[in-house]
């Protein structure tokens, strides 16, 4: 076990929130068509709540923040809080779209210590990453950018959201990843829009699509290992957690509501309103996150998979129990494996059902009223 | 100023949180990562830039663990040592600026 992990299960296993994800604004100057959220300012904090929020967080052990958005650089003060962030000496990631990066602002980054800048590509090819931006020549001020940033031996990692306009190009991102000598990662997750609004997930790149990502050695290692079928369930896999999330780790949206995960839209209390340890100690939504262990999910208890499967119990409370599948990782167990989940055997699917074009209403995040 | 003193600071380059009363530190530039025990880590919070290293080790290590003094200077010089090779002390014979550490 490498000595993160251990910090990390030690965290897990005392409940500190080592690791927060904040966004500071909403707000984007690109459009991306799978993009989840409402770019509309609701009442994002001040900089000086942020900044309150910031001590509250270093206070309660965080050691790990990640700022992302929208667009962090939307906020003109963004270079304040990051500041004060590095003040109260946070481990700070930054993601961003980076087209706002110049030379002065990658010497800032650099300047400040930034761990790790995670930006946004989509395709090598401009035409294809700008059609999804919506954003003209975003590709190539997105590519300036990283070069800037490497400059100044910043570590960069390219993310590459995988959707229908775009799975054949992972190869080219990746081999554009190396030509800027920056890390590169892939996920092929679309999540629904805040507001319910699930005809996003079309967008999602069809299963047999996801299969050859899976098995394709130059983006997966220890493939054998990775696309073997499940072991039989161990009495400590049904004792498990299913992830970190409310656990040692939790979101904060830019109106001040804190979540156990960004993909988590489960309101727990709102820092306009109560103190973060309060939330993090004591909101029951918080605790209920907690308690549940694999032995008490609905369907996934009985299901092959659910010591190795990657359920996110956000996409399952955003399809409408926490303690229910996810249908995104249900297919992606059943791809990765061959194996059938036990989801997809109660519903009589040789194959997983599509969620997209479901109109369930989600929970929006926007502030939230919680008594004083 | 007392002469041939060692002043030690943590730098401001670096990130640090205390996790159950043991010191995480990490230091991005060439992605370093410690944890402290609770002597490194008493240490690590007395780097203020100001208190002489000798200071630290008598007046806290000495006082709050029960360990023999030279042995405990040899300790001391030992990791500050340590972490000033991955820039995370940083260690001048004047007083130097540091960042307090939680």
């Amino acid at each position: 076990m490498s000595l993160m992990t251990e910090v990390g299960q030690k965290a897990f296993n005392l409940g500190v929130p080592i690791a927060v994800h904040m966004d500071v604004t909403y707000r984007c100057n690109e459009r991306c068509v799978h993009c989840y959220l409402d770019h509309d300012d609701h009442g994002e904090m001040t900089t000086d709540e942020i900044k309150g929020v910031l001590d509250q967080l270093a206070e309660a052990g965080v050691f790990f923040l990640t700022f992302s958005g929208g667009e962090v650089f939307m906020r003109r003060d963004f270079f304040e809080l990051v500041e004060h962030a590095r003040r109260l000496m946070f481990n700070v990631k930054i993601k961003t779209n980076a087209v706002m990066i110049h030379e002065a602002e990658a010497r800032r980054i650099r300047e400040l210590g930034i761990d790790t800048i995670q930006i946004s590509v989509y395709s090598h090819r401009p035409e294809v990453h700008d059609a999804i931006t919506k954003l003209p020549h975003s590709f190539e001020r997105t590519v300036q950018s990283i070069r800037f940033l490497r400059e100044q031996g910043l570590r960069v990692t390219i993310a590459n959201v995988l959707m229908t306009a775009n799975y054949s190009d992972h190869a080219g991102v990746q081999q554009l990843a190396a030509e800027l000598d920056a890390q590169y990662t892939l996920d092929p997750t679309i999540t629904p829009m805040m507001d319910g609004d699930t005809a996003i997930l079309a967008l999602r790149i069809p299963g047999e699509e996801l299969r050859q990502v899976f098995s394709n050695p130059a983006l997966v290692e220890n493939q054998e290992e990775f696309c073997a079928p499940p072991k039989a369930p161990s009495e400590a896999d049904l004792e498990g957690y299913p992830c970190s999330a409310g656990h040692s780790f939790c979101y904060v949206s830019p109106y001040g509501d804190v979540f156990p995960c960004v993909q988590f839209p489960l309101p727990t209390g709102n820092l306009r309103q109560q103190k973060f340890l309060d939330i993090w100690n004591f909101s029951p939504q918080m605790q209920e996150v907690r308690s549940i262990q694999a032995k008490h999910l609905t369907v996934c208890s009985s299901c092959s998979h659910v010591g190795s499967c990657s359920r996110c119990p956000g996409l399952a409370y955003m399809e409408g129990s926490m303690r229910g599948p996810s249908t995104a990782d249900c297919e992606k167990s059943f791809y990765r494996t061959g194996v059938p989940t036990a989801n997809m055997l109660r519903l009589g699917l040789s194959k997983p059902h599509s969620t997209t074009g479901d109109t369930a209403h989600l929970v929006q995040i926007r502030p939230v009223a919680v008594p004083a | 100023m007392p002469e041939n003193s060692t002043y030690i600071a943590r730098s401001s380059a670096i990130a640090a949180r205390a996790l159950a009363g043991e010191m995480m530190v990490m230091n991005s530039a060439d992605s370093t990562f410690f944890t402290l025990n609770e002597v490194a880590t008493a240490i690590f919070q007395a780097a203020d830039g100001r208190t002489p290293l000798e200071e630290i080790v008598r007046e806290r290590i000495c006082e709050q663990f029960d360990v023999d003094p030279d042995e405990a200077q040899a300790d001391a010089e030992r990791f500050v040592a340590e972490l000033s090779g991955h820039r995370i002390l940083l260690v001048s014979n004047q007083p130097l600026n540091s960042e307090p550490a939680r």
